[in-house]
C-alpha cells in the first residue's frame, strides 16, 4: 500500500492545492485513509502529519478507518429529516446494530448520515453502495439491507 | 466534432445542429428519451430505459435512444418522453420498468398515445395530450436557468449550440469587457446562492483589481440540506454554467477557472467533465477561444463535505489545500482571493443566467421581477407538497402561490403550518404569512432569506422546537470552529433546544436562547454563524407558543418529542404479535400472545421502540399529545 501511495504522490501533477484531491484518489483507492497514508503522504509532500490529518479531519468525507463492504448512508438533510429520516436511521442503527460512522464487527456493513445528495424532491433517502434509493420506508430498507446479506 | 474558429464557424454549426435538433423532435425516427438526473435515477430511470430499450428492439424498433436532464417534475419520476415517427414527442410520468414496455407497447405499436399516464406535450401538436407548458406546474414559471434543463441531452453540446448555445459568448467576446459588465449591472441579476449581491458591480471590483492573473470560481459547493438547483442544472445543462463562466471571465480579464463542486454529487461531477471535454474540443475553451486570441480554461476541484466551504473564504482555502475556514474581510477576493490574486466567484445558477441577459439583453432580464429584486429564482421544492420539484419562478411570487398553484397544495389531510426558505440560514414563515413574495427584500423583512432557493413545505405534523434543534445541530456540527461565538454558542443553543424537546427546560431558557442567539450572530466571522440562529430567532417570533407547550404543557402537539408524547397500542388494530413487549428495554408491555396488548405508562421511558418495530400492517402503536404521569414523575423527582 505505502508503495503505491508514494507513486500517488509523484503521479500527481506538483500544482498547488493537491493535498485534498490526493487524499481523495488514496481514499477511493484504498478505501479510507490510513496511518501509513498520512506518513508516506507527509514524507512525500514534505508535509508535517499533523497538517495531513488537520485536513483529513476537517472535511466529513475523509474516512481514518477502514469502512465495511457495504456503505450505508441514511440522508439526515431537512427534507428527509421530516419526511421520515430519522425513523429510518433509528431503524438502521437497530438492524445494523452499529451508529453512524461504526462498521460493523464482520466488516460487511457501515453506517454513514449524510447531510443531502440533492434528491430532496423524493424523500426521505438512502444511498448504498453510491445507489440512491429514493421514497424509502422501513420496510423497504429492510429489504434493501436483505438483500445486501445483512439480518433482518 | 469539428473546431469552431470564429463567429461564422458557429452560426454554421448552429444551422447544422438546429436541422439536427428538429429532425429529432419532428422527424421520421422515433424516439425515446428518458430523464436521468438524480432524481430520476433514483426512480430507477436507467432500468426503465432499458426495459423500454429491449421491448423496442424485441419487436424491430430502432428508435434514437437520449438522455436528458431534470425538467422539474420530480414528484412524477421516472419521466419518460416517447415519439413514434412524425407523431408528437410526450412526456409520460411515473414509468416504472415494469410498466415502462407497455407503455411502449401501446404508444409505438397500438396507436394509442395514452393520455392518462401523459404530463403534456414536449413537441409537435395532439389532440388528446395538451402541451406540458400549460401544465399548472409549468404554466407560472419563467425558465432561464433552467431553460434547457430537462430538454436537451447534457451530453450533447450540439443540443446546447441547436438551442442558441454560445451565441452570447460570441456576442460578448464582440463587445468591450466593460460593456459586458454593463449589460449586466442593467440586468439587476444578483447573486443566487444566497447573498443577493449585485453580480456586475461584483465583478467591476474584480475587473479594476491589479493582478497578473485572476481567477474565476463556480461555486456549486450547495450544501443547503434542501437545495438541489445547482445539481439540477449542472446534471441537466452544464454548457449553461460553461458559457456563463466564459462570458465573465472575459468581463473580469481571467485566465484561469475553478469549478468547486460538491463530491456528494457525482452525476454532475461526471456530466461537467464530459461538457468541459467537448468545449476543448470544439475550440470553445481553452486557448483562442472562438478565434479570438482570448485564453481561457476550467479545471474542476472537488468539494470533501464542509458545508462551510460554500462561503467564498472557506472554498479559496479549500482549493488551496487547506483546512476549509473563513478568514476576515477585506481583504476582499476581489482583491487579494485565491493565490492572493484578484478572484471573483459566482453560484451555478448565477452563470446559468448570463447567457440568456448577454443575448437579451440586460433591460429584458429586468423585466421580470421587483424593483430591487430582478429576474427569476429557482426554487428547490420540498417536502409536504404534492408536486415537488425543481421550479424557476419571476421574483415577487407570493408564496402561496408556489405552494398551492406551481406545488399544487398539501400532499396529506394535514394542514400547512409553514414554508422553510434558505435553509439552516433561513427561518420559517408561518402559514398565515403565505402572501409573502419570494425576493430578498420581502423574505428578510419577514425574519427569513431567499437563499440558495430551497423551500420545505412543512405541515402540523412537523415539530416546531425539533426543527429548530435540526437547523442547529446541523449548523453547529458544521461550524468550522474559528469564532468562538459560533463554535461555543451554537453548541449551547442546541443543547436548550434538545432540552426543551425533552421537556427539561424552563421559561428562563427561553430567553437565555433568545440572549445566544444575538451573541452568536454578531460574533461570528462568516455567513454560517451570522445566520445559524435565524431558524430559532423566526420560530420564537411565530410559533412561540408551541415552544411554551413544550416547557409549560411538557406537550408536543406534532407528536415528534418523544418524551413529550404518550404511547399507547390500540386495541382493534394490535394482533398480540409480541414483537414489542419483547423488546422493550424496560418491559413496560404486557399481553397475552395473539391479544391485544397493553403499556404500562408509569414505567414507559418513551424510547419509541415500539412504535418503530410494529409491523406496518398493523400500525398498532400510537402517539398522544403530552408526556402523561412521566411529567408529574419528573417533577416529582425534582422536588426531592
Amino acid at each position: 500500500m505505502e508503495h503505491k501511495i508514494r507513486e500517488m504522490v509523484r503521479d500527481a501533477d506538483g500544482s498547488r492545492g493537491e493535498l485534498i484531491p490526493l487524499l481523495q484518489k488514496v481514499q477511493s483507492e484504498f478505501g479510507y485513509i490510513s496511518q501509513e497514508a498520512v506518513e508516506a503522504i507527509a514524507e512525500e509532500m514534505s508535509l508535517s502529519e499533523s497538517r495531513i490529518y488537520g485536513v483529513a479531519t476537517f472535511y466529513s468525507e475523509f474516512r481514518l478507518q477502514r469502512p465495511g463492504e457495504h456503505r450505508v448512508k441514511v440522508c439526515m438533510g431537512t427534507s428527509c429529516y421530516l419526511r421520515g429520516g430519522k425513523v429510518l436511521m433509528e431503524r438502521t442503527v437497530q438492524t445494523l446494530g452499529i451508529r453512524p460512522g461504526e462498521t460493523t464487527p464482520d466488516g460487511k456493513f457501515s453506517l454513514e448520515r449524510v447531510a443531502c445528495v440533492g434528491c430532496c424532491a423524493r424523500s426521505p433517502v438512502v444511498v448504498v453502495d453510491d445507489e440512491v434509493h429514493a421514497k424509502v420506508s422501513s420496510s423497504k430498507l429492510d429489504r434493501i439491507v436483505k438483500n445486501l446479506g445483512g439480518e433482518s | 466534432m469539428k473546431r469552431i474558429d470564429g463567429p461564422e464557424d458557429l452560426k454554421a454549426a448552429s444551422e447544422g445542429a438546429k436541422a439536427a435538433w428538429n429532425e429529432l423532435i419532428y422527424g421520421d425516427q422515433p424516439l425515446v428519451c428518458i430523464g436521468r438526473a438524480s432524481c430520476g435515477v433514483s426512480a430507477k430511470a436507467c432500468v426503465t430505459q432499458r426495459s423500454i430499450q429491449e421491448e423496442l428492439a424485441d419487436r424491430g424498433a430502432k428508435p434514437v435512444v437520449m438522455k436528458a436532464g431534470c425538467l422539474g417534475f420530480c414528484y412524477a419520476e421516472s419521466l419518460v418522453y416517447l415519439k413514434k415517427p412524425g407523431g408528437p414527442l410526450i412526456c409520460y410520468k411515473r414509468v416504472t420498468p415494469e410498466a415502462g414496455p407497455d407503455l411502449a407497447d401501446r404508444v409505438f405499436f397500438k396507436d394509442d398515445l395514452c393520455p392518462e399516464q401523459a404530463l403534456g406535450t414536449m413537441a409537435g401538436e395532439s389532440k388528446e395530450v395538451p402541451p406540458i407548458w400549460s401544465h399548472p406546474m409549468l404554466k407560472p414559471q419563467v425558465r432561464i436557468a433552467l431553460r434547457n434543463c430537462g430538454i436537451i441531452d447534457p451530453g450533447a453540446i450540439d443540443h446546447y449550440i441547436a438551442r442558441g448555445g454560445y451565441n452570447a459568448l460570441a456576442k460578448a467576446l464582440d463587445s468591450k469587457p466593460e460593456e459586458v459588465i454593463e449589460e449586466v449591472k442593467r440586468s439587476g441579476l444578483r447573486g443566487r446562492g444566497g447573498a443577493g449581491f449585485p453580480t456586475g458591480l461584483k465583478w467591476e471590483f474584480c475587473r479594476r483589481s491589479p493582478g497578473e492573473e485572476k481567477y474565476l470560481i463556480c461555486n456549486a459547493d450547495e450544501g443547503d440540506p434542501g437545495a438541489f438547483m445547482d445539481r439540477a442544472i449542472l446534471e441537466g445543462d452544464p454548457h449553461s454554467v460553461i458559457e456563463g463562466m466564459l462570458i465573465a471571465a472575459w468581463a473580469l480579464g481571467a485566465t484561469h477557472g475553478y469549478i468547486y463542486c460538491r463530491a456528494e454529487y457525482p452525476l454532475a461531477l461526471e456530466r461537467i467533465d464530459v461538457a468541459l471535454a467537448q468545449t476543448r474540443e470544439m475550440g470553445l475553451l481553452g486557448r483562442n477561444v472562438l478565434g479570438t486570441g482570448f485564453d481561457f480554461d476550467i479545471e474542476v476541484k472537488e468539494g470533501a463535505g464542509a458545508f462551510v466551504c460554500g462561503e467564498e473564504t472557506a472554498l479559496m482555502a479549500s482549493i488551496e489545500g487547506r483546512r476549509g475556514m473563513p478568514r476576515a474581510r477585506p481583504p476582499y477576493p476581489a482583491n487579494a482571493g485565491l493565490w492572493k490574486m484578484p478572484t471573483n466567484i459566482n453560484n451555478v445558477e448565477t452563470l446559468a443566467d448570463l447567457a440568456p441577459i448577454i443575448e437579451n439583453g440586460g433591460q429584458w432580464y429586468a423585466s421580470f421581477g421587483t424593483e430591487k429584486s430582478r429576474g427569476t429564482k429557482t426554487l428547490a421544492l420540498a417536502g409536504a407538497v404534492r408536486r415537488t420539484g425543481l421550479v424557476e419562478v419571476p421574483m415577487g411570487m407570493t408564496l402561496s402561490k408556489v405552494v398551492f398553484d406551481i406545488g399544487g397544495g398539501m400532499s396529506g389531510e394535514r394542514p400547512c403550518k409553514g414554508v422553510l426558505t434558505g435553509g439552516p440560514s433561513g427561518g420559517c414563515i408561518p402559514a398565515s404569512l403565505l402572501d409573502v413574495t419570494v425576493d430578498y427584500e420581502s423574505l428578510t423583512a419577514a425574519g427569513s432569506i431567499v437563499g440558495s432557493g430551497s423551500m420545505i413545505v412543512i405541515d402540523e405534523g412537523t415539530c416546531i422546537v425539533d426543527l429548530a434543534r435540526f437547523f442547529l445541530s446541523f449548523t453547529q456540527r458544521e461550524s468550522c470552529g474559528k469564532c468562538t461565538p459560533c463554535r461555543i454558542g451554537t453548541k449551547m443553543m442546541l443543547d436548550i433546544l434538545e432540552g426543551t424537546t425533552r421537556g427539561e427546560t424552563s421559561m428562563k431558557d427561553l430567553d437565555r436562547l433568545e440572549r445566544l442567539a444575538g451573541i452568536v450572530k454578531d460574533g461570528s466571522l462568516c455567513g454560517l454563524g451570522a445566520t445559524a440562529p435565524n431558524p430559532v430567532l423566526t420560530t420564537l417570533r411565530y410559533f412561540r407558543n408551541e415552544y411554551e407547550e413544550h416547557i409549560k404543557d411538557q406537550s408536543c402537539r406534532a407528536l415528534v418529542c418523544n418524551n413529550l408524547v404518550t404511547f399507547d397500542i390500540d386495541p382493534d388494530r394490535c394482533s398480540g404479535c409480541g414483537i414489542c413487549a419483547k423488546n422493550c428495554p424496560v418491559e413496560a408491555i404486557s399481553g397475552e400472545s395473539k391479544k391485544p396488548h397493553e403499556v404500562d405508562q408509569e414505567s414507559c421511558i418513551r424510547c419509541g421502540l415500539c412504535l418503530a418495530l410494529c409491523p406496518e400492517k398493523f400500525r398498532a402503536v400510537i402517539k398522544r399529545p403530552g408526556g402523561g404521569s412521566r411529567v408529574e414523575r419528573v417533577r416529582a423527582l425534582e422536588a426531592r
